[in-house]
């Protein structure tokens, strides 16, 4: 059954988009750990972190193209599903440190005792065991987004509106986050970890196995969404996206059909999140800022809306350019390139680079077609 | 004639008396002078007290000097010198400098930390006759605070010789604290300073009736415990008056931020993330306009935000009108694409506006008609904010006005109720669309004008109000100027009033929360539209 509905879902550039994919995901921790250094082939740790963390917004762009391109759903707040998943993530790393921290409490995280806690909060209990905190990564977010989804699509929360809301959520629960009281680390956030299942989390393996399994992870992700949008579901999905009164009207429940694809893509966010933290090694509340969640859609709008495998390449593509960009003498003008690639690519490249370029082959195919019934074939126009 | 022989002897009389209180005050003093030549602290303690009490002019002076240990004495000469900053020596009793050399068992008056708050006390006494009414006043306070029963003969004389309202006011009631506060007064006496401390009901006299010493009476302290009562019940209702005026300024804030989002996106459904940088920019005029005025003329300061509003108006609507042609013109009917474009157009926005005037708060000042407060029973009410809450109604007004009775307005309201008839009847309806998405972009510039008198003017400054203005506008009802005026100040309201119990960040998330179930009972905000413009 499973199998069979993998089958349909794939087609020859998805299968292709796998095995690329699957690829990086092998070679890249081999060409760093196995090829010499002196090798011209030799990817260096930094560049597999780098990678990793590019995997892991990848995954997030993934998650924001399943709502926004095949449900219409623009959510402005996803970078809170995706911090939320993170802090599940980091907190499980942070008992992990035990009596390693600087006050050496093998109970209390240093800023708990910092603040002077006597005790660990309740919502911190369990948070030692592997299996509980992954679990959290994929409930937490879930559950919040089920919950907000399920009053907002009540209602009839759409378009605009539903941004802004989502945007405000972000927002509140940054502002949350930033508060010591509130036990996750305050301003400061979660960091100095030490240990994932007792690898090293600085070690050079461990950064090389969590780009494999970002880029599994990745794979995964990609899969479920096939399979989503290419299912009588998805196609529902679709139908609410170009129209949503009409699908009500002939009897669907589209509240129901954008509850559940809003919270599967909530946990899919919080699973990039929770890749992501230990990759770079902290998480403070800055991830649930608007700017963030924007951005993510920025990459998907770049990459191609409705395309999935445009939102991976899109992330990719926007936060290379973001890293050289801002690492070099054009730091100060990196926010008037990102500005303009908002501004350019709705304006000027509306389907994204790979919805182009599916368009443009469609437009070839057509016309191929056309002349091929005619039994005159015409010269293609120069592209 | 009888009249001036009168005036001359009542003119002898007084001159007289003078002479004859001059005399005494040298005697007095000195005499209290000659304590601190005996080296003993009790002595001194003795000597400080009588300083005070003889009301002589250099009695401040004096301990002063004992204070900062400037004090000498030689008990050869039984004489006081007061030491200046270059050593030399001044005779403590007449203020001539000592002639000759200093004497040479030279030494200096030493104190204690009791002696310390003596000398506190004393002098607090003494600034309670100063001549400054505000010194008196401060002192007066200070009495109040410290209750100590022995600036009572003094309090006495002040009340006495006082003639400025508040200022007697004040010194009563630090008359009462002290009764209160002293072994001696009798019972009636003192439920009579209860009465007074009654009265005065703030904190303050919540404090003081709450301490009162062991020894008080049972009449008393039952009194005490019922003004306690009244006080808290008064302040309570102060606060809730409080609150309702800081929802009041806060509503206020928000509906200048809002009123230009409800022309843009309330009237012409574009969503505008670029709102918030349009506030930021009138900030901004509002900073280079003040900045024009200090290096060119000063004395135009006062006039600076008249100034700025109208320029305000036309930068940001420039700006506004140069992003409908630009871009957003493009977008229509596609809404979630234009918030896009827009917000990339903040970021540049606030970018160029980093880059320019740097990444810092940039320093607006008040004009002087807009600094200061005043007090309306329990409450102080500052002036910025008063002029904010006049100026938000002002524009609302005006905007309404505009929107009823212009021709613009009317074109206005055409085209955003039907497009195509309007432009058959021979409206330019893309000219309008520039015009009104200028005029709310303008609005939002002036209201940045009076943010930056309130705020920080940085180029975050937009972000924080974007957030809650659109809250305004969904909760108020889109489309509909009345709906943001009373969202706006509802919001307000609900945030002051939920923060003494939520704390400020739980609080908006509290409002976020209720604006999400309230858009379940009511989705079209509180004003819906009704009828046909609801399909537009």
């Amino acid at each position: 059954m499973t199998a069979h509905i993998l089958i349909r879902s794939l087609d020859r550039g998805a299968t292709l988009f796998l095995i690329i994919i699957a690829a990086i995901a092998v070679g890249v921790p081999v060409l760093n750990l196995m090829v010499p250094e002196t090798s011209a082939f030799h990817v260096p740790t930094y560049l597999v972190s780098l990678f990793g963390k590019y995997a892991c917004y990848a995954l997030l762009a993934l998650a924001i193209d399943l709502i926004w391109g095949f449900c219409g759903i623009l959510s402005l707040g996803h970078g809170a599903f995706f911090a939320l998943g993170g802090y599940a993530m980091g907190m499980y790393l942070m008992r992990q440190i035990g009596t390693r921290g600087v006050y050496a409490n093998p109970i209390l995280p240093d800023f708990m005792v910092f603040l002077n806690w006597k005790q660990l909060p309740v919502y911190w209990y369990g948070f030692q065991y592997f299996p509980y905190a992954a679990l959290m990564v994929v409930l937490v977010p879930g559950v919040l987004a089920f919950v907000f989804g399920w009053f907002a699509f009540r209602s009839r929360v759409t378009g605009v509106y539903l941004s802004i809301i989502t945007q405000a959520l972000t927002f509140a629960l940054m502002l949350g986050f930033f508060r010591n009281n509130f036990g996750f680390g305050g301003n400061n956030g979660l960091t100095d970890f030490k240990d994932i299942l007792g690898f090293n989390v600085q070690a050079e393996t461990t950064r090389a196995a969590l780009f494999a399994v970002s880029c599994l992870a990745i794979m995964l992700g990609f899969m479920l969404c096939r399979a989503i949008v290419t299912s009588k579901f998805g196609k529902v999905l679709i139908a609410i996206r170009d129209a949503e009164a009409r699908t009500r009207f002939l009897g669907y429940r589209v509240e129901s059909y954008k509850l559940v694809v809003f919270t599967i893509s909530a946990c899919m966010a919080g699973v990039a999140g929770a890749l992501y933290v230990p990759q770079v090694g902290i998480i403070n509340p800055s991830e649930f800022a608007p700017g963030n969640s924007i951005e993510a859609v920025i990459w998907v709008a770049v990459g191609g809306r409705g395309t999935l495998t445009g939102a991976v390449i899109g992330a990719v593509l926007v936060n290379y350019a973001k890293t050289f960009f801002t690492t070099g003498a054009l730091a100060p003008y990196w926010l008037f390139m990102l500005g303009a690639l908002f501004i350019a690519v709705t304006l000027l490249l509306p389907r994204g680079v790979v919805g182009t370029m599916r368009h443009w082959t469609a437009l070839r195919r057509d016309r191929a077609s056309a002349a091929a019934e005619d039994g005159v074939v015409e010269p293609l126009p120069a592209e | 004639m009888r009249l001036s022989r009168a005036c001359l002897v009542a003119l002898l009389l007084g001159l007289g008396l003078a002479l004859c209180c001059a005399t005494a005050h040298a005697a007095s003093l000195s005499e209290a002078l000659a304590h601190f030549t005996a080296d003993d602290f009790s002595e001194t303690s003795t000597g400080i007290n009588e300083v005070a009490a003889s009301g002589d002019p250099r009695a401040e002076t004096i301990l002063r000097a004992l204070q900062d240990g400037a004090l000498m004495y030689s008990a050869e000469n039984k004489a006081v010198y007061i030491k200046d900053e270059s050593d030399k020596l001044t005779d403590a009793a007449t203020g001539q400098p000592l002639a000759g050399d200093a004497p040479a068992d030279l030494d200096t008056v030493r104190i204690n930390n009791r002696l310390r708050a003596a000398i506190e006390a004393a002098l607090g006494g003494l600034t309670l006759l100063a001549r400054d009414p505000d010194a008196r006043f401060e002192a007066a306070q200070a009495v109040f605070k410290s209750r100590d029963v022995r600036a009572l003969p003094t309090l006495d004389t002040a009340i006495a010789k006082e003639q400025d309202p508040r200022v007697k006011r004040a010194l009563i009631e630090a008359r009462a604290a002290a009764v209160l506060f002293s072994d001696s007064a009798k019972d009636e006496d003192k439920l009579a300073a209860v009465e007074v401390v009654r009265q005065r009901a703030d904190q303050e006299s919540l404090a003081l009736l709450s301490s009162l010493p062991a020894g008080t009476s049972a009449p008393v302290l039952k009194a005490a415990a019922a003004a306690i009562a009244a006080i808290n019940n008064r302040l309570a209702l102060w606060n809730t008056v409080q609150n309702a005026w800081y929802g009041v300024s806060l509503g206020s804030v928000l509906l200048l931020a809002a009123i230009g989002l409800a022309i843009t996106f309330g009237v012409m459904g574009v969503i505008n993330m670029a709102h918030g940088e349009m506030v930021m920019l009138g900030a901004y005029v509002t900073f280079v306009v003040q900045e024009t005025i200090r290096t060119r003329n000063p004395a135009l300061f006062d006039y600076s935000l008249a100034i700025a509003i109208p320029l305000a108006f036309l930068v940001a609507g420039f700006v506004g009108i140069l992003i409908e042609r630009g871009i957003i013109r493009f977008l229509y009917g596609r809404p979630l694409e234009t918030l896009l474009a827009t917000w990339g157009l903040s970021l540049i926005l606030q970018q160029a506006v980093r880059t320019t005037f740097g990444p810092n708060n940039r320093e607006v000042g008040n004009p002087s008609w807009m600094s200061g407060a005043f007090d309306v029973g329990g409450i102080t009410i500052t002036y910025n904010r008063l002029w904010i809450i006049c100026f938000a109604l002002a524009v609302f007004v005006a905007l309404l006005a505009l929107l009823r009775f212009t021709r613009f307005g009317l074109e206005m309201r055409a085209v955003t109720q039907n497009r195509a008839m309007a432009a058959s009847m021979g409206i330019r309806t893309s000219r309008v669309d520039a015009l009104t998405f200028g005029l709310g972009s303008g609005i939002a510039g002036m209201a940045g004008v009076a943010l930056s008198q309130i705020d920080n003017v940085s180029p975050n400054l937009g972000q924080g109000y974007i957030i809650d203005s659109f809250m305004v506008v969904v909760f108020g009802g889109v489309g509909n100027l009345w709906g943001t005026l009373v969202g706006s100040f509802v919001l307000g309201e609900a945030n002051k009033f939920l923060e003494p119990f939520a704390g400020a960040v739980l609080g908006k998330i509290a409002i976020l929360v209720l604006i999400i179930l309230f858009i379940q009972k009511r989705p079209r905000g509180m004003f819906a539209l009704k009828g046909r413009a609801v399909e537009a």
